[in-house]
């Protein structure tokens, strides 16, 4: 049986590849920061973009987005697995847990299917209804390449 | 070749354009020799080759070439492919560099392209490696800081061929307090299925946002409001750029469109200051206004932020926005595949924030997995999926036609704010480029 830091990465893969991504969002703090650097080794989101760098206003905006009839590029909303491994406690402090993982993604929209990798890393809090993501950072391994336009959540 | 010429003709109409613009390998070919080899196109700006050595490698139409700054301070440009048997000599990216040494044999050519040492030099005919180097791009010419480059030894000088467009580029730099911009802060680079006179004709269009973008007016409509005191938020600044996206008709209508010869165009009274990119009222614009006027006095900088050039297009490569400092650069890579890199301006010289203003507004607006980009990424490949079929030969380009207002300069401005002047102009462009003899 997987242990419980496991089944929560698990839990949030699973709600995002059956779309249900308000319940997503209720997996983040109120102030949770999503982040997917545009540069290698990206030190800050501010000097320098990204590809997304959001707090919980800006994520809430998204899933929004997502949600409504007109957004061309998101509805119907693309098809996903997240495949996720190599997990590995990196720290523990106080109540806060640092996970690092791998992100192998499968996307598929408009007959189109992509594949995306990346190394991702967790900043979980306990709290006391649940474990909580306070921080995420998904580094994907192309980044820095030409890309079509994303529409989907890592 | 003179039929071919009259077939071209009869593709561009006033009011409309034949398909096969947009669909034909054949047409996309010719355009590749015809617009891109001959057009002025930008590259970058000055500060990606600051030092002597600095490069940066990039494409010109479908040529690989090397920006790089020569030790007597002029800016190269060099098609990256070796004169050996044709790999390209520079990996891809930026870097300094003492000279470029081909991965191959070796060859080795300094940054004028001069080829200098040979391995197995003894095993070639004398005098015969004396001709050979990396080619230089013929023409290359700075504005105001901007690089730009002719695949073409003959036709008009950069400024001829910005004519008054040249006023965007004026903003841009203006706007910098002490005149001092930098590339940085990464360069997003977002592909697309579709033809390259895609994202060119969509960026004048007053007529798409409330359609295209209808998804991020209404959550941006729904975001905290920017700049209320004490909740100010990083984003502030594009959620105020999807709100205006969503503008009433009678405001589109209303902003002016200009063209300018040879396919320029910029939108006119989109944004004013005060009324979105950081809200006068903000500490942060006050700040920069304050070093606005330090370096250049009160009147000049006044004068400077009256200046309301919104989206400007340079025909055929180039769109930016000098209120946000962002500038795009097309790359056309087949009839239906195109890519475009998107770099952030730093004004050296003003406060911090207004930098973060620029990034932010990238990152939610211009950027990869953006609210605004996407949605017109996907339009732009349901155009070229419409555009494919044959069932249909005609795309309607007559919003306003009948009405443009003729201005000094060459200038032309639709009847209204959301007229598609600007792209019969950039098909006239077109024309004139395809032809044999352009
Ligand atoms: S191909 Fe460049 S040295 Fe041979
Ligand atoms: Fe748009």
């Amino acid at each position: 049986m997987p242990g419980e830091i496991e089944q929560f990465l698990y839990l949030e893969a699973r709600l995002l590849d059956t779309q249900r991504y308000e319940a997503w969002l209720d997996l983040y703090t109120e102030d949770a920061i999503y982040w997917v650097p545009l540069e290698h080794d990206q030190r800050e989101p501010f000097e320098t973009s990204s590809i997304i760098h959001d707090d919980r206003t800006l994520l809430d905006l998204r899933v929004r987005q997502a949600r409504h009839p007109r957004a061309h590029a998101r509805q119907p909303l693309a098809r996903t697995v997240h495949q996720i491994g190599n997990i590995s406690l990196e720290d523990e402090k106080k109540n806060e847990l640092t996970i690092k993982s791998t992100l192998v993604l499968v996307e598929f929209r408009n007959e189109r299917q992509r594949v995306w990798g990346a190394l991702v890393e967790h900043r979980l809090r306990r709290l006391p209804q649940g474990l909580r993501i306070a921080r995420k950072r998904v580094d994907l391994v192309n980044s820095e390449s030409e890309l079509d336009g994303v529409a989907i959540l890592f | 070749m003179v039929a071919r010429d009259e077939q071209l003709a009869m593709l561009v109409q006033p009011d409309r354009v034949h398909r096969s613009v947009y669909a034909d390998p054949v047409i996309f070919e010719l355009e590749m020799e015809r617009i891109f080899g001959r057009a002025w196109l930008i590259l970058g700006h000055e500060s990606q080759v600051a030092a002597a050595g600095d490069y940066f490698t990039t494409r010109m139409g479908r040529e690989p070439v090397i920006v790089v700054r020569h030790e007597d301070g002029s800016v190269r440009v060099l098609v990256n492919r070796c004169a050996h048997r044709g790999a390209t000599v520079c990996a891809e990216g930026r870097g300094r560099a003492e000279r470029f040494v081909c991965p191959y044999h070796g060859w080795s050519y300094d940054r004028g392209g001069r080829l200098g040492a040979v391995p197995f030099e003894s095993g070639y005919q004398r005098g015969k490696l004396s001709e050979l180097g990396l080619k230089q791009v013929p023409r290359v010419a700075l504005y105001r800081g901007f690089i730009f480059a002719s695949l073409s030894s003959s036709g008009p000088g950069l400024e001829e061929f910005l004519g008054p467009a040249r006023a965007s580029f004026d903003d841009l730099v203006d706007r910098a307090p002490g005149g001092e911009l930098e590339v940085t802060g990464g360069v997003f680079k977002h592909a697309y299925n579709g033809n390259w006179k895609f994202m060119l004709e969509n960026h004048l269009d007053g007529a798409h946002p409330a359609w295209v973008h209808a998804s991020s007016v209404a959550v941006a409509r729904g975001a905290p409001e920017p700049g209320a005191p004490g909740k100010e938020h990083h984003f502030d600044i594009a959620v105020r750029q999807m709100r205006q996206n969503g503008a009433p008709d009678a405001v589109w209508d209303a902003i002016g469109v200009w063209t300018t010869p040879r396919g320029h165009g910029y939108l006119g009274d989109y944004h004013s200051d005060d009324r979105l990119v950081a809200g006068m009222g903000s500490p942060v614009f006050d700040e920069y206004r304050k070093k606005l006027v330090e370096r250049c006095g009160q009147k000049e900088a006044d004068r400077i932020l009256r200046v309301t050039l919104w989206n400007t297009i340079i025909y055929p490569n180039c769109s930016f926005m000098s209120q946000f400092r962002q500038l795009r650069i097309i790359h056309p890579l087949a009839v239906d595949r195109s890519v475009v890199y998107t770099y952030s301006f730093r004004m050296k010289q003003a406060p911090p924030g207004m930098f973060r203003d620029t990034v932010a507004f990238a990152n939610v607006v211009n950027g990869t997995a953006s609210w605004v980009l996407t949605d017109d990424l996907e339009v732009y490949e349901r155009l070229q999926r419409g555009l494919s079929s044959g069932a249909v030969d005609w795309v309607y380009i007559g919003r306003g036609h009948g009405g443009d207002v003729d201005e000094a300069d060459g200038t032309r401005r639709g009847n209204t704010g959301t007229s598609e002047v600007f792209i019969r102009s950039q098909m006239r462009a077109w024309l004139d480029y395809m032809g044999a003899d352009a």
